[in-house]
């Protein structure tokens, strides 16, 4: 069974060769490209449903490619960086990036993030109704239930938690939140994130400390899942 | 200190204080000349304020100073006064006497202050040579162990696939995993050491939740390990501005250690406290803890504590004490009185407190 085509842009051939032979085993069809140029060549002729997306490539930089991408392409896109680089991932995903990868990556937390990219390219994100786990989210009620007990949320509360939602499985960026939920101008100030993620978590997660929803990622932003 | 900085002034500058201290001492000694008796003891006055200049100050304003001496003792003190004409031979002799100890005093002092200089330079590059040596012997062990069992077990499975046990190829795959992550700490934490060596640490602050991060870094510590991680917050803990990845970088590698040293199913403590603005962070094990000579050198670069066991650079405690100075803070150790040791992290910074938006 065919899962998907991936087009994998990376200057390593040890990269792509372990890509591809993971991607195949797991029923993935797969093209790769060792240069930007050739990337969005193949990314054209071929349209794939995800494109695996190296950052430092040798003819022209990874951002570049994914803003190019990014004018035509509307399919999930996966960054794969190396450590220490937070402002580029940062930087990446404000320009349109699905998710990331911090290479050396494992392969289950690979396939995961391809898993959960490629189904956001079939699913419409108006859903009157979603469910994580034992959160209930009634866009249209616009109520939240946690095993069945409705929550009380204050209003940013349950519109950051929609705003989570709706992306869900997407890593939100800061400024991005910020942006959606605050308004244009409150770009920096992280402090209300932090305040009010720690709020909806001890909310919404059955331990606080250990959320399986909100998940923080370090100098970047938040995932929901 | 101080007379170093004499030394660092520009040479205009040092001539100034040289010209001006021979001034002050002369105009000193005229005064009081009647007090003083016989004039060659402002001679022998002089020629001390030469040696001092000469202890303080580069050769050239100290020659000066010896030349203005000469020249002033000559016209102030040698008969008959006022004029630089010398009467008598005896005073020639003592003038010109003068003027050769205060140019040998200068250029003694000179040659002994370079042969000093040459001396602690060579003991410089003695000392890095060593940390270099050291450097080569723990990198190269710490590099090649991992390597060696990459290349081997790659080559057992390759050779003698067929012949092995399902549970030996398994375990075989499994040390090439750990081999790998180890290799891959190992590499952080060199870009990290670099990282802090080349000063250019900038932190990027931001507000953070600290119990979120802790968790988080926990979670994602590379080894596995049997002890138990509890982690005590102080109640009502405001979020803080300060460096996510810095703070990721000190507690990961303070757990890391304390779990590289302390025995399997041991308790390790990690405390979170704040007080006057003052974040402190105190991780407490309960391993064997540090003798008196090696408390002071655990911060070193490249340092191990003799007999340890193996399996680190040295590198883990010096980029934390790297990262913990780039955030202004300090970080200390001490034994316990029950046994094991406590890290002590004290890092300064903004704090805000949830209340503030709860009406929100």
């Amino acid at each position: 069974m065919n899962k998907g085509e991936i087009l994998i842009i990376d200057d390593e051939a040890q990269i792509r060769k372990l890509l591809e032979i993971n991607l195949e085993s797991n029923d993935y069809k797969v093209v790769h490209a060792e240069n930007g140029k050739q990337g969005i060549l193949l990314a054209a002729n071929h349209a794939p449903d995800l494109i695996l997306l190296d950052l430092g490539l040798p003819d022209q930089s990874g951002h570049e490619v994914l803003k190019n991408l990014r004018t035509w392409f509307n399919k999930a896109i996966i960054i794969l960086s190396i450590q220490n680089s937070e402002e580029d991932i940062v930087k990446a995903l404000d320009n349109g990036a699905t998710d990331y990868l911090v290479k050396p990556f494992r392969t289950a937390e690979l396939l995961a993030r391809i898993r959960s990219a490629m189904s956001k390219n079939q699913v419409q994100n108006d859903d009157a109704k979603l469910q994580f786990g034992a959160i209930d989210i009634d866009f249209i009620a616009r109520t939240v239930k946690k095993s069945g007990t409705l929550l009380k949320l204050t209003i940013t509360e349950y519109n950051l938690l929609s705003l989570f939602a709706k992306h869900h499985g997407s890593v939100l960026t800061h400024k991005y939140i910020l942006k959606e939920i605050w308004g244009v101008g409150h770009q920096t100030d992280t402090q209300y994130l932090r305040v009010f993620v720690g709020t909806l978590r001890k909310k919404i997660e059955i331990d606080p400390n250990h959320p399986e929803h909100i998940i923080t990622e370090s100098g970047v932003g938040y995932r929901f899942q | 200190m101080k007379l170093i900085e004499f030394r660092r002034a520009s040479t205009g500058k040092q001539i100034a204080i040289s010209s001006t201290s021979i001034l002050v001492v002369s105009a000193a000694c005229f005064l009081v000349r009647d007090w003083l008796g016989d004039y060659h003891i402002s001679a022998f006055i002089l020629l001390l304020n030469v040696s001092i200049l000469a202890v303080l100050l580069e050769i050239i304003p100290v020659l000066i100073a010896a030349l203005l001496s000469a020249l002033i003792w000559n016209f102030l003190f040698i008969p008959p006064l006022f004029t630089f004409h010398i009467d008598n031979a005896h005073d020639v002799l003592l003038f010109f006497m003068y003027f050769f100890v205060a140019f040998v005093s200068a250029v003694l002092t000179t040659k002994i202050r370079s042969t000093e200089k040459q001396l602690l330079e060579r003991e410089r590059e003695e000392n890095s040579i060593q940390l270099y040596n050291t450097l080569f012997n723990s990198l190269s062990h710490e590099l090649k162990t991992p390597i060696s069992t990459i290349i081997g077990a790659t080559d057992t499975l390759k050779e003698a696939g067929n012949k092995l046990s399902e549970e030996n190829k398994e375990a075989l795959i499994h040390e090439i995993e750990k081999a790998g992550t180890r290799l891959h700490q190992q590499l952080e934490n060199l870009l990290n050491m670099s990282r802090v060596e080349s000063g250019n640490l900038r932190p990027k602050m931001d507000w953070i939740d600290l119990p979120d991060l802790i968790h988080q870094i926990i979670r994602k510590m590379p080894v596995d390990y049997k002890q138990q991680i509890e982690i005590e917050v102080q109640k009502d803990l405001p979020i803080f501005k300060v460096d996510a990845l810095f703070i990721e970088q000190i507690v990961a590698n303070l757990i890391s250690n304390a779990i590289h040293y302390t025995p399997d199913h041991s308790a390790i403590k990690l405390k979170i406290n704040h007080q006057n603005e003052v974040l402190k962070m105190e991780i407490e094990d309960n391993g064997t803890g540090f003798s008196e000579e090696t408390l002071p050198k655990v911060f070193d670069k490249f340092y191990r504590v003799p007999n340890s066991r193996t399996g680190g650079t040295g590198l883990g405690l010096s980029i934390v004490k790297g990262f913990t100075e780039a955030l202004n803070g300090s970080v200390s150790l001490h034994n316990n009185s029950i046994g094991g040791a406590t890290f002590v992290v004290e890092i300064p910074c903004e704090s805000s407190y949830i209340n503030n938006l709860k009406n929100e």
